[in-house]
């Protein structure tokens, strides 16, 4: 077998592993489900993931020691993982393919040469580094932002998964929903038809992980370039195959690393093996001595380039920060996922990924956009007004996906505050609130009280106090009463209006009795509890509706949103969390410590 | 798509050309006059397909319409209680389909009693498969928290899977909009409807819950599960909801777990401080009167919930279950 038809192999079949590991972050204990499957993975393998946490927390989160792995692997044999394992690198390298196949040769040759622009990638990669690495600064993780791993990962997770699972409801019974993805579908279309301009487009310019492993080829052991010969004669010398500048290994060089050229360049080489396939005269190879024709090892960069990058590296966090997002400025409806660190410390970890909002069961964990800072963006952000139900309580799915613990692997026992966390309670994503002006009971004396029904906390954090109000136009006259039935003056009464069973009516000086039916000019009390005087013809009559008006104990209420979520008011809703309150900072505090 | 040199057109090309130019016309012309349309759009609201849930009742017994087996253990005192209304076959018949709606409500687990309880569930559907010979038995609910979350951590999705019930998901297909005679609140609204349409029986099983609004939610207020759409709003009128839901739903047999009833923080619960054993399981054929005797487990009158009432003066059943001679029998 030809060598790169193990490469394609290899990339078909890590595609397809990365595509499954997408479709089984379902929370469930079928085989298509979540069971066991190591669906992190690819992202553990990342070693820009991994890079990036240590910079802003000094540590390497479990997980993510895979990247060691490939770290090595990448030391020993070259920069495989964007030609073999990176499932966005196979992307872009078939289509890049598939859209070019017919050009000529020459065209081929002219498409995959060397272009200065790709030193942006490393740029880039400098950039997104430096915004982390610098603490005394402030150090915010946003190579998520281009991390390919990431990028694929959240495209097909919140775009093109919930798309196409509409149809066959596999991953869920309602469909998915994601708020704003269709940004994260643009930058992902683009950066695959930018496949038909240029193969490998984002590889070849963007991608800071490729970066990275073009920093890290300079040490691999083992590198593509021209052969040396050892011929023992020189006879033998003149007759053996010798480069003869056909250009040919460059037709489909997918890094742009130049093996034709008089120096090739190690960095870009993402070791896809076209060359060796290309060159006829069988000078290209893969091996430990250094290309015959000389080779670059470093990327191309300029000192200037670099330390400009490095500068507005460092800049860059202070400059996003001026908004105050982090201070006084920070924004209520960033509600966190339950076990999500405090907001610096969780700003240090999140990779953008989306890991957390596609296992969500109830889909309220969703990409958060730019109103609660730059930063912000793509980070788990919970909608109560999406989804299944608010923040399902015997749930932590979400802290145990997290491949960097920016939201940290919580038991039921400490997101409840049962068993040994007793002490400290459970954990409050936020606070509701009511909106007296919206809630029906409160604003319409409508009876209502779905948010009480439904608050899952024991004893509710939502509880209500009994009033009963006197209706629009409900004084009414009283022209008889015979038995249970009052007799009015007023004859417009709507017909069994006050049948509900919620209607009451009370006569001045006496007990309010429950209304069971009603005509247009009469009322029918209970006759369980008839009058012990009979009211005169004349006076007057209350009609009365029995409320039950809700109020949230703020000391209660964990802020999960199902009362939000399943209010009936369904624009703007009566009852909404925001995350005042919340367990995981202490200067967004609500209330004082008994 | 052809290309022409900058010769002169022909007479016989400007013909071809005049043709194919007439023939677009009356195309664009011929479709815009199918089409048009004069009056424009009436209310904005689609035509949507009607249905109508069929009567899954059968044949009223004298004297066996109602029994309440007393015992701790659900699976007995169910066997007990359906037995003493003439055993299961003689609601399901052979190589017939069965419909079981438990009330599976919420995401909790078992030992907090806010969902019906796995085993019972799990009882019904062996039940069914062995005595009443039923060629299918589907378990199916629109339950208020995540679906699938809900059958799986109220570990009723296991417990009928494992005695080979199949779980039906409330998918938006499943979901036909109807209209109920005779009723105020269930106009033009969508209901859970598929799951029901080919089934022969249906069978309700509901825990007792206190809940705040309705006083209680039984069999009766089990039924709210069928309901789609934004049917919270009927909260605004929840005792003529539950009283519509009774006449909507015409069921074989429900079945009222009393073993443990939730007296507070209903009706999600959340703690096991908020259940009370009562050790009480009634099966009835008539829902009302298995919710008149069920409340009383809650310390609650049948004039406490308006719903019985009203469902009563609607002909659904009988809040008087003592005219019904409730067989009683105690499982030791």
């Amino acid at each position: 077998m030809k060598i790169i038809q193990a490469r394609r192999i290899s990339q078909v079949f890590f595609f397809l592993l990365f595509v499954w590991f997408c479709i089984v972050s379902t929370v469930g204990e079928k085989l298509w489900q979540l069971r066991g499957w190591p669906v992190n993975w690819f992202l553990q393998l990342d070693p820009l993931a991994a890079l990036g946490t240590i910079l802003t927390t000094h540590t390497l989160y479990r997980g993510l020691l895979w990247a060691l792995a490939t770290v090595i692997l990448t030391t020993v044999v070259g920069r495989f993982f964007c030609s073999w394992v990176c499932p966005f690198g196979s992307l872009h390298h078939f289509v890049g393919f598939w859209g070019n196949r017919r050009k000529s040769v020459a065209q081929k040759i002219q498409l995959n040469k060397y272009r200065k622009p790709q030193r942006i990638k490393y740029f880039i990669l400098v950039f997104f580094l430096f915004m982390a690495a610098f603490p005394s600064v402030a150090a915010s993780l946003q190579v998520g932002l281009l991390d390919p791993i990431p990028l694929i990962t959240r495209s097909f997770n919140l775009v093109l998964l919930p798309i196409v699972d509409r149809s066959v409801n596999l991953t869920s019974v309602a469909g998915r929903f994601y708020e704003g993805v269709w940004v994260i579908l643009a930058i992902f279309f683009t950066t695959v038809f930018l496949n038909l301009l240029i193969p490998r487009f984002y590889c070849r310019f963007i991608c800071p992980l490729g970066a990275l492993f073009g920093v890290i080829n300079r040490f691999a052991i083992w590198r593509i370039g021209k052969k040396q010969l050892v011929l023992r004669s020189e006879l033998l010398r003149r007759v053996a195959n010798e480069c003869i500048n056909c250009k040919l290994c460059e037709k489909s060089c997918e890094g742009g690393c130049e093996p034709a050229g008089n120096m090739m360049r190690i960095s870009e080489c993402v070791l896809c093996f076209n060359c060796l396939d290309d060159c006829e005269e069988n000078i290209i190879s893969y091996q430990t001595q250094p290309s015959l024709a000389g080779e670059i090892t470093n990327p191309d960069i300029s000192r200037r380039g670099f330390i400009l990058s490095l500068a507005s590296g460092i800049f860059a966090v202070p400059a996003v920060r001026l908004s105050n997002k982090l201070g006084s400025n920070w924004y209520h409806r960033v509600i966190r996922p339950p076990g999500a660190l405090a907001e610096k410390e969780f700003l240090k970890r999140c990779i953008k990924c989306g890991q957390c909002m596609r296992v969500c069961p109830t889909n309220v964990i969703q990409p958060g956009g730019i109103d609660g800072g730059l930063e912000n963006l793509w980070t788990p952000v919970l909608n109560n007004r999406i989804g299944s139900s608010g923040c399902q309580l015997n749930c932590v799915a979400c802290g145990q996906v997290c491949p960097t613990s920016a939201i940290r692997p919580i038991t039921l026992s400490e997101k409840l505050g049962t068993d040994e966390f007793a002490e400290v309670g459970p954990i409050k994503l936020g606070t509701a609130f009511l909106d007296r002006g919206r809630c029906l009971p409160w604003a319409m004396d409508k009876p209502c009280i779905v948010c009480e029904e439904n608050c899952p906390v024991s004893p509710k954090a939502i509880y209500t106090q009994e009033c009963f109000n006197t209706i629009r136009d409900g004084i009414l006259t009283i022209k008889k009463v015979s038995d249970n039935t009052i007799e009015t003056i007023e004859d417009n009464l709507s017909l069994g209006k006050f049948a509900t069973g919620d209607y009451y009516c009370v006569v001045e000086g006496d007990e309010r009795r429950k209304i069971v039916a009603n005509t247009e000019n009469s009322i029918k009390i209970s006759p369980d509890k008839l009058f012990e005087k009979i009211p005169t013809g004349g006076s007057k009559i209350e009609v009365q509706v029995r409320l039950q008006r809700p109020y949230v104990d703020i000391e209660k209420c964990i802020g999960c949103g199902v009362c939000e979520h399943e209010c009936p008011v369904s624009g703007k809703k009566a009852i909404r969390v925001s995350a005042e309150g919340e367990t995981r900072s202490d200067d967004r505090k609500l209330l004082l410590k008994h | 798509m052809s290309e022409q040199s900058g010769k002169k057109l022909g007479r016989r090309q400007l013909l071809i050309r005049a043709g194919k130019a007439g023939i677009s016309i009356a195309a664009a012309g011929t479709v815009s006059y199918l089409l048009y349309d004069a009056k424009g759009p009436k209310t904005g609201v689609e035509d949507e397909e009607h249905v109508t849930l069929q009567d899954f009742s059968v044949q009223h017994r004298l004297g066996q319409t109602m029994s309440i087996a007393k015992g701790s253990d659900r699976v007995e005192t169910l066997n007990k209680a359906i037995e003493l209304l003439g055993g299961i076959e003689r609601f399901v018949r052979h190589g017939e389909t069965v419909a079981i709606k438990p009330n599976v409500a919420f995401a909790s687990p078992p030992m907090l009693g806010a969902t019906a309880n796995p085993e019972l569930v799990a009882e019904v559907v062996r039940l069914c498969y062995s005595r009443g010979k039923a060629k299918k038995v589907i378990v199916t609910d629109n339950p208020i928290n995540d679906p699938a979350s809900c059958f799986m951590l109220s570990g009723i999705g296991k417990a009928a899977s494992a005695a080979g019930a199949e779980i039906v998901l409330p998918k938006a297909h499943l979901f036909k909009h109807t209209t109920l005679t005779g009723g105020r609140l269930i106009k033009n609204w969508p209901i859970f409807f598929e799951p029901f349409k080919k089934v022969n029986k249906l069978i309700g099983i509901a825990p007792i819950k206190n809940h705040h609004r309705a006083g209680a939610s039984m069999t009766m207020k089990n039924w709210y599960g069928l309901l789609g759409g934004r049917r919270n709003i009927f909260h605004q009128d929840i005792n003529t909801i539950i009283a519509e839901l009774a006449m909507m739903v015409r069921p074989t047999l429900v079945i009222l777990d009393g073993t443990e009833v939730m007296m507070t923080n209903g009706p999600t619960g959340g703690s096991i401080s908020d259940l009370k054993r009562a050790n009480t399981l009634i099966a009835s054929t008539d829902c009302v009167a298995a919710d008149s005797y069920g409340c009383s487990l809650l310390g609650l009158t049948v004039s406490d919930l308006s719903y019985l009432t009203k469902a009563e003066k609607a002909n659904v059943g009988t809040t008087d279950y003592e005219s019904l001679k409730p067989i009683f029998a105690t499982v030791s």
